[in-house]
């Protein structure tokens, strides 16, 4: 083909429009035949769901993604070159990519895919929530998980589900609470897959009561690099690589989760403000055993005496004796609410040192010095951001980049002059939590280790960004912590086996299991994972 | 691959004895960049500046091209291109002529033209038809304000970039939506070898300085990118100025 018509064909599918109505309700059952599903960190993109499909060509009569006809699917996803490619990037926006986007609705189809997929391989993609490149794939397919979404069986006795790695947390909860139950781990958001949960192993304000969220799962599918699926159980090498492996390993198909029982779909949170850095440690240490969930929100705009002074919010799942007594008939009422999205397109700078300052001032002077037994709906606890659809635009188009690392027990001093340096620098950001981890995860490459965690939100524009990050890098390295994959998007790639102990034994499992490497992602590539 | 500020760790340098093209490399080198490409006319030169990026450590190979016979282009360059991915290709080479003389005499001003415009006409084609492929990367082409509008005393020079500019405007647009970004870089009188023994222009920049806009560039996944920024502005202003007044400015 010559090369001129190459471009011109590529250039002309990637038209396509924004169809925000199916945003919300794009994953649990109730999908509609997308043909031909894009996604990038800020939307969902529908293409000509429907309609002819949008290079109306006749040189082009198969889009890839089949929606129901497995055979067909994978007669049409053998090396079919004019497959649509779309723009993917994660959630902090930086850095898009072009891949084919394949939409399984089946195992079956899940694995015919993986096997024609071609020499730049693929990569699972949950809800694209991960903020760096972990779920995208230049010049290859990113298998979009949404597709396999059931919940397959509930055991109401023992307290556990089987589901589809493409069910999100929020569908879990809206199936699960009214019976009683509640996912074992939440992280900030619920719009996060089970599938994208055990790849990079997350965590959440219970970690330093229940750990994880692989600790909590009987056993898992994966399918492999040569076609099989493997039914996994805590304890194996391979569970323990998968679970943190960022998709790495194969594509997680479903999971046994185990539950959590609740009476009420209401915290009892207690609130109480933490003046400086050293009352934050002293408090987290003293009190937090006391407690199933904790974070505290910090300032890192403020400095001198008032450096790290925080909000800390602790809570449990309310018991249905604290509900009064008219709330009582409906205790486990699930209704998110949802405001506005903010528009499309912002203007770089929005977020900066006024803004964020006003902002930090106002959220801590508003917190109650000390408040306790407050009763909040779960999504104002675990999930305020949720709330606000797309609400990763408001960095504008530069997007931003997450930064979050550990550091052990021990190494205050090394987590403060952190803290000192970002608040020296201004990093204007609104959005930091300090969390004090439980023991480490089993995983290979699982994040959490018993010590501080602290994660931020910078926008990307920022000058000198990268250099500065590069040296606070260092820092933890140093201090013997790591930084947490599913948020890197900038990372140094020498850092990462100082960082990863358990590296080597990774790649290692990789090479064998995986020589083609038919899993790959911008993120095993950018870090040579 | 890039990350999220847009710094690339493999480079492929199109002109690897180029000034602002060492330059540029230098900036990436202390940033991410660990393997670099340098494509030249195989020479002392092209090996010295090689083991000049070498000391910074980063893996440099170099590889014969020619601007001039772009007959093997594809086939070398796409030899690159299998090694690995290249996240940013930087169209670098270009030769600036003598005005005065090659006016008397047309096989000089071709071979002007044939360098800077038809040679990269030919490669950017083959580098942009790989980074699709790959999916992703940035092609940096080096412009000049002197294709914004061509001036009387150096417009054999002016017009091959003119061309340069055009060609890479419409490939950048071709390839919006693939992944691929490009971006024309459009310095102003930059201190080099090239220009030396001459005057100062206005507004005279450093290959230091287009690295540093090269950088914001690529963060920002600019389009267009002056050096200085202020050329930007000094250049609409010229481009709207009435031919008979412009021919009689002092340019």
């Amino acid at each position: 083909m010559n090369q001129g018509g190459l471009l011109w064909a590529n250039a002309r599918v990637c038209v396509s429009f924004f169809d925000d109505t199916r945003l919300i309700t794009h994953f649990g059952e109730s999908i509609g035949h997308c043909k031909n599903v894009g996604i990038s960190g800020d939307t969902v993109l529908a293409m000509s769901p429907d309609a002819p499909s949008a290079p109306a060509d006749p040189a082009q009569p198969h889009t890839p993604v089949s929606t129901n006809t497995p055979q067909s699917h994978t007669a049409e996803t053998h090396g079919d070159e004019d497959d649509p490619f779309v723009s993917i990037s994660g959630w902090g926006r930086t850095a898009p990519t072009t891949a084919r986007v394949l939409r399984p609705r089946t195992a079956a189809e899940a694995a015919a895919v993986v096997q024609g997929w071609g020499a730049r391989g693929g990569i699972a993609r949950g809800l694209g929530r991960a903020y760096g490149d972990a779920a995208q794939n230049a010049g290859g397919c990113v298998l979009d998980m949404t597709g396999l979404a059931r919940i397959h069986t509930i055991d109401g006795q023992a307290g556990t589900v089987v589901c589809d790695a493409g069910v999100s947390l929020h569908r879990l909860m809206e199936v699960l609470l009214p019976l009683g139950w509640f996912v074992p781990v939440s992280p900030g958001t619920r719009q996060v897959t089970v599938g994208g949960a055990l790849g990079a192993d997350i965590h959440g304000k219970n970690h330093h009561a229940s750990g994880s969220f692989s600790r909590h799962v009987e056993s898992l599918e994966l399918l492999t690099a040569n076609g099989e699926v493997q039914t996994l159980r805590p304890g194996s090498d391979l569970f323990d690589a998968t679970t943190g492996g960022m998709g790495l390993t194969g594509v997680i198909l479903s999971a046994t989760v185990r539950l959590h029982r609740v009476e009420t779909s209401l915290m009892s949170v207690d609130t109480e403000r933490a003046a400086d850095l050293d009352e934050l440690l002293a408090r987290l240490t003293t009190d937090d055993h006391r407690y199933r969930y904790s974070v505290a929100w910090i300032d890192l705009l403020a400095r001198g005496k008032a450096l790290g002074r925080s909000v800390l919010t602790r809570g449990e799942h309310a018991p249905l004796t604290a509900l009064p007594s008219r709330a009582r008939h409906q205790p486990l009422d699930f209704r998110p609410g949802r405001l506005p999205a903010p528009p499309a397109q912002l203007p770089r700078g929005l977020l900066n040192r006024t803004t964020v300052g006003l902002f930090n001032e106002f959220w801590y002077r508003r917190a109650p010095r000390s408040r306790t037994t407050e009763l909040q709906p779960l999504t104002r606890f675990f999930h305020p951001l949720d709330a606000v659809p797309h609400w990763n635009r408001i960095y504008g188009g530069d997007g931003f980049v997450q930064y979050q690392f550990v550091v052990g027990h021990g190494q205050e001093e090394a987590l403060r002059s952190i803290i000192q340096r970002i608040a020296r620098r201004g990093c204007p950001s609104f959005l930091a939590v300090l969390k004090r981890f439980g023991t480490s995860d089993p995983g290979w490459l699982s994040f959490p280790m018993p010590g501080w965690t602290l994660a931020l939100d910078i926008p990307a524009g920022l000058a000198g960004l990268g250099s500065f990050l590069d040296e606070l890098d260092e820092e933890v390295a140093t201090a013997g912590g790591r930084i947490y994959l599913a948020k890197d998007s900038r990372l140094r790639p020498e850092l990462l086996d100082v960082m990863y102990p358990r590296l080597p034994d990774f790649r290692a499992l990789r090479a064998h299991l995986d020589p083609q490497g038919v899993f790959t992602s911008d993120l095993s590539r950018r870090l040579a994972l | 691959m890039k990350d999220a500020f847009g710094t690339p760790q493999s480079l492929l340098i199109l002109g690897g004895t180029s000034e602002i093209g060492l330059a540029i490399a230098r900036r990436m080198i202390a940033r991410r960049a660990r393997t670099v490409w340098l494509a030249g006319r195989p020479s002392p030169e092209l090996e010295h500046a090689a083991d000049s990026l070498r000391t910074l450590g980063a893996d440099v190979r170099t590889v014969p091209f020619d601007a001039l016979d772009p007959a093997p282009h594809a086939e070398v360059l796409g030899k690159v291109f299998t090694e690995g991915d290249i996240d940013m290709v930087l169209l670098a080479f270009g030769v600036l002529g003598d005005q005065a003389n090659d006016e008397g005499d047309p096989p000089a001003a071709v071979r002007v033209a044939q360098t800077n415009y038809t040679g990269a006409v030919s490669a950017g084609l083959i580098c942009a038809a790989a980074l699709q492929n790959q999916g992703h990367g940035s092609l940096v082409v080096l412009s000049s304000v002197a294709g914004e509008r061509a001036r009387r005393t150096n417009f054999i020079y002016g017009s091959s970039k003119a061309g340069l500019d055009a060609f890479a405007q419409g490939l950048g647009d071709a390839l919006y939506g693939t992944g691929v970004h490009v971006m024309v870089v459009r310095p102003g009188f930059v201190r080099t070898r090239m220009t030396s023994g001459m005057p100062d222009a206005p507004l005279a920049t450093t290959p230091e300085a287009v690295a540093t806009a090269v950088e914001l560039g690529l963060r920002r996944r600019s389009e267009t990118v002056w050096v200085p920024g202020a050329l930007r502005v000094v250049m609409t202003a010229l481009r709207h100025t009435p031919r008979s007044l412009f021919r009689r400015l002092p340019l």
